[in-house]
């Protein structure tokens, strides 16, 4: 199949062969169609998107950490209606939940972690000179882009934007009556979220196509890096699971605008009995949730990818366990379908369904301790190099298995009675898919800089970003665990009104303040990244002296990536380390000598 | 003015400083042969060491986490699942904690012991199936254990309520709690969200309250009516935009009518003996509670933490839960040592802005007070509870209404059938 791709590719070699043809400033940086190209694109809207959702964190971690205060900060950048005197307005509260939530899971963690590194690492890693259809890899991020541009366009409207939580269960969020964020900002938010699911089905399948045709000769699926195992996987997970988010938001849609009533049913709102009835709000649980989990591992899985390729380049050692790793990848992301229900224990579903539902979510945590011991033996005896990339991602394996841990304890139906919807699940999302997710991103971005810029980024500002963020991270949802556990709820806009919870002010000022630390963090981040860009020192090929095919290309970027005919693969991407060899870096393209096994891959 | 053109001006030296200090850094770095691709053995020896230095950070964060909330986590629970929960809880967090300390011990252990050097060549190790066997099946079996125990749990929460069980039904709207209890007839009467009016926060049926909304209905209806012939001015065209929307309205309150005017027609459960409570409810200490859940207009969510319960209310879909109270209110004082405590119960689901504030205070006492206390209470037909207010026959029971008792649990299993 492999040579088949290649022979295939002919064209694209002739083509790239005469790379001096004209490209204007709109088909270079605007409208390209090159995977690269594209991949920059998804990480600065990403990252721009990923400040937008933070900054509105810190806006709702002011009223946490201080209840009724005021803040000229809140009303500069709210407004007299959302902010009167610097009081946070509970109605924008919501909002800013709301939003926080979906433009980091989505925005931030969907489309800027698997859009940049699926472009960027796909055809790199396996040897293609490009996507599968670079017209359909430009058209999934300018819808990415478009529905951006609406979620942020959301923000600015009268009535506020969604507020009904990023999960927007109707009937909260079907009706106007419920809470002005359900009028025409929920509309919006729709609409923005219909592009989304379009731009990732697009680039989902793309990426998919790429990976089975693309491969280049001897490139075979057990050579596969990790990196393109965990991404092909993901994208299975979104083609199956969007599509369902997709069906359900119609039907919200209906029941908003139409006049149906799947959701609705014996509803007495605003003095009005509704007329719509028989319908049923689970309805749309199952439906949000069949996509909502696999959605965890959409974030989860390219997280651990790019971990498992910085753990073992820069380990210096070949990941501890390749088959199992993938074998876990493939188990997740066939368990990940399964266990929706974990989020639905005390809706009222039938208590048979959630017992089902409680074994099989737990038999996720068997695939996940196997990565996580996986690597941690990878680092065993290895000859470590703290690049920032590496301390990103010994980062994210403490947050996995932090956060992976107390989701034991939630996935336990008869536990999850008691701390459902408080802190304590707030704690172990962030920290599991959140902090995980974002801090093996940064550790991609800092590792793979260098290919997408052709510059290094600054390692000691890397190395001081990484432990802000590293210990506010931990700072802001560690505690979280203790005040969910005391039952504090969750989108409480402040808890001071119940006596037993007014206790906790001084932990949520402690988490607030992290919270702003860690936001300052991100500043420093931003310079390092657009400074390196233009300043950063040149860099080499192949800098992290890695293995794979992506460092085998010149550093300035062409169309097609491989100025002569596409490299040929003869190993699987670990032989780190090799015994008998005399340096510890064997790239993929070394043919195997006289009497070197590969261990069958 | 002077003053936005200092700031203004303090704000470009600011600039200018920086981008001199950006300068010096990079001539710094130039001369000392900095390069942000190799990092020296110095780095890696103090990067790693730092790994060590979190480590131990780490844990003394979880310990301070531990000690400063110790005294205001939950107080033991008050209701008799909740004890079991507590120790599975506790059992749960036993193992996470020993994976915990173990996994995070040797993940930054080995980033300090095995930080590179150059010259040093890692050892090659690709795969080990039998070690890796073993840390499959290791957390296999405690998931195994994890499961059965959760699940015995789980099954012995959800089981039917006891057949003694006190009907209560909670109800939610934006944004506060009802709480209603059964009369003399032993049964919750029927209710109907079409019913719902200022005096009848629960929609609950009987004669008065349908005939109440008829009236109040046709009230509105004369009301619309009237718009579209406005005193002293032309008669509004009912084909105009104006005209349509005071009709479309018309027909809908209409429609509500008929509504209520088939309800009238059905046979209910007549809930005029039944109590209904804001603010603060009682339960009987000791005796199994069957709440019943309904909401108003969104779902939010029953959250009694202390009793270790919640179930969501949802519109359209009745829903339930049930437990018995095993520490009175007093006692819980007495424990806490707090002599303002009170049982809460909390709405637990987004529901819109008052989320935040939408509780009823719970009074758990001993069954003489609660009888009492029920007693006092007046039913929606104006009249005192009385002693025999239901769910409470047998407190008195006599052979007499013993039988009443056995007569009300049938009548009430032929009605959920």
């Amino acid at each position: 199949m492999a040579s088949h791709a290649a022979t295939a590719h002919a064209p694209a070699s002739a083509h790239a062969a005469d790379h001096h043809h004209e490209e204007n400033f709109f088909t270079k940086y605007l409208f390209s169609q090159d995977h690269k190209m594209i991949g920059k694109q998804f990480l600065i809207t990403g990252t721009f998107m990923a400040f937008v959702g933070m900054m509105l964190s810190i806006f709702f971690r002011l009223q946490l950490g201080w209840p009724g205060e005021k803040f000229a900060i809140l009303n500069f950048f709210l407004g007299d209606k959302w902010a009167p005197e610097g009081v946070l307005d509970p109605n924008m509260y919501l909002a800013l939940v709301t939003i926080h939530g979906t433009i980091m899971v989505f925005f931030l963690l969907t489309a800027g972690l698997s859009g940049t590194f699926a472009n960027l690492l796909i055809p790199l890693q396996i040897g293609a000179r490009d996507m599968a259809s670079g017209f359909m890899n430009m058209l999934s991020y300018w819808l990415f882009f478009l529905s951006s541009a609406i979620m942020i366009g959301s923000l600015f409207v009268e009535t506020g934007p969604a507020a009904a939580g990023w999960t927007i269960y109707p009937p909260l969020s079907a009706l106007e009556e419920a809470m002005p964020g359900s009028g025409i900002g929920m509309t919006l938010w729709l609409v923005s979220m219909t592009l989304f699911v379009a731009s990732s089905l697009i680039g989902g399948l793309n990426y998919i196509v790429t990976i089975i045709n693309l491969r280049t000769k001897g490139m075979t699926m057990t050579r596969l890096p990790l990196t393109v195992w965990a991404l092909f996987v993901t994208a299975i997970l979104g083609v199956l699971s969007f599509p369902v988010l997709f069906a359900g938001v119609l039907l919200l849609v209906f029941d908003r605008s139409f006049g149906t009533s799947f959701y609705l049913s014996d509803i007495n709102i605003g003095g009005m009995a509704l007329e719509q009835t028989g319908g049923s709000p689970l309805l749309y649980q199952h439906l949000f949730w069949f996509l909502g989990h696999p959605e965890v591992y959409i974030i989860l899985l390219p997280a651990l990818g790019i971990t498992s390729e910085v753990i073992a380049v820069n380990s210096r050692k070949p990941i501890f366990g390749y088959r199992a790793m993938v074998a876990s990848i493939l188990a997740i992301g066939f368990l990940s379908f399964i266990v929706w229900g974990h989020h639905m224990f005390v809706t009222g579903m039938n208590p048979f369904v959630g017992a089902v539902f409680t074994f099989t979510t737990l038999l996720i945590a068997i695939p996940s301790a196997v990565k996580a011991f996986n690597f941690i033996s990878t680092l065993f005896k290895g000859n470590i190099q703290f690049t920032p990339a590496m301390m990103f991602c010994v980062g994210m394996v403490s947050t996995f298995i932090s956060g992976g841990l107390t989701g034991i304890i939630l996935a336990d139906n008869a536990l999850d009675i008691n701390i459902h919807d408080t802190y304590f699940v707030v704690a172990h999302f962030h920290i599991v898919m959140g902090l995980s997710a974002v801090l093996a991103m940064f550790g991609g971005v800092y590792h793979w800089f260098p290919k997408m810029f052709g510059r290094m980024m600054n390692k000691k500002l890397g190395y001081i970003h990484f432990w802000l963020t590293f210990a506010s991270g931990y700072g802001v949802f560690f505690p979280m665990h203790f005040t969910g556990l005391a039952g504090m709820p969750r989108r409480y806009y402040q808890y001071t009104d119940f006596p037993m919870l007014a206790e906790f002010t001084d932990l949520a000022q402690l988490i607030s303040a992290f919270a702003i630390l860690g936001a300052i963090a991100q500043f420093l981040f931003a310079f390092n990244f657009f400074y390196s860009i233009f300043r950063g020192q040149k860099a080499e090929q192949n800098p992290w002296k890695s293995n794979t095919l992506e460092w085998t290309t010149p550093v300035e970027h062409i169309h097609g990536n491989w100025p002569g005919p596409l490299p040929t693969v003869h190993r699987w991407a670990y032989d780190y380390s090799k015994p008998g060899k005399d340096v510890d870096v064997v790239p993929q393209t070394v043919p195997l000598e006289e009497g070197e096994t590969d261990e069958g891959h | 003015m002077m003053l936005t053109l200092l700031i203004l001006f303090v704000g470009v030296l600011g600039v200018l400083a920086v981008v001199q200090l950006i300068r010096v850094f990079e001539l710094a770095r130039k001369i000392r042969g900095h390069r942000d691709d190799q990092v020296t053995n110095r780095e890696n020896r103090f990067q790693s060491r730092m790994m060590m230095v979190f480590l131990f950070g780490y844990f003394a964060f979880f310990a301070w986490c531990f000690w400063v909330t110790k005294d205001k986590l939950l107080p033991e629970s008050a209701s008799e699942h909740g004890v079991g929960l507590d120790w599975l809880l506790n059992f749960n967090f036993l193992i996470i904690t020993i994976a915990f300390v173990l996994t995070h011990i040797a993940l930054f252990y080995f980033a300090y012991r095995y930080s590179g050097h150059r010259g040093h060549k890692a050892v090659y190790m690709s795969h080990d199936n039998r070690l890796e066997l073993v840390w499959t099946i290791i957390p296999a079996a405690f998931m195994a254990v994890i499961i059965i125990y959760g699940l015995n749990a789980w099954n012995d929460i959800t089981a039917d309520a006891p057949e003694d069980a006190h009907q209560i039904e909670l109800y939610s709207f934006q944004f506060a709690w009802r709480a209603r209890y059964p009369g003399q007839d032993g049964i919750l009467g029927d209710a109907n969200y079409n019913l719902v009016s200022s005096t009848n926060d629960m929609g609950v049926m009987t004669p008065k309250f349908l005939d109440e909304k008829i009236v109040e209905l046709e009230g509105d209806i004369a009301l619309e009516t009237a718009k579209l012939k406005p005193e002293g001015y032309p008669e509004i065209d009912p084909s105009s935009t104006m005209g349509k929307q005071y009709t479309k309205e018309i027909n809908r309150l209409e429609r509500h009518k008929k509504r209520i005017q088939k309800l009238q027609q059905l046979e209910y459960q007549d809930a005029g003996d039944d109590i209904m409570i804001a603010d603060t409810f009682h339960i009987p200490v000791n005796k199994p509670v069957h709440f019943v859940f309904r909401s108003r207009d969104v779902i939010h969510s029953a959250y009694m933490p202390h009793f270790r319960a919640q179930m969501n209310t949802v519109p359209g879909t009745p829903t339930e839960f049930h437990f018995k109270p095993i520490v009175t209110t007093e006692e819980m004082r007495e424990k806490t040592g707090d002599e303002e405590f009170n049982y809460y119960l909390y709405c637990n689901k987004i529901c819109g802005s008052s989320h935040y504030n939408m509780k009823m205070i719970i009074i758990v006492e001993d069954e003489a007070s609660y009888a009492e206390w029920l007693a006092e209470q007046t039913t929606y037909n104006g009249e005192p509870a009385g002693e025999l207010a239901t769910g409470f026959h047998h407190l008195k029971s006599t052979p007499e209404n013993e039988e009443d008792k056995q007569e009300a649990t049938e009548d009430e299993v032929a009605q959920m059938n």
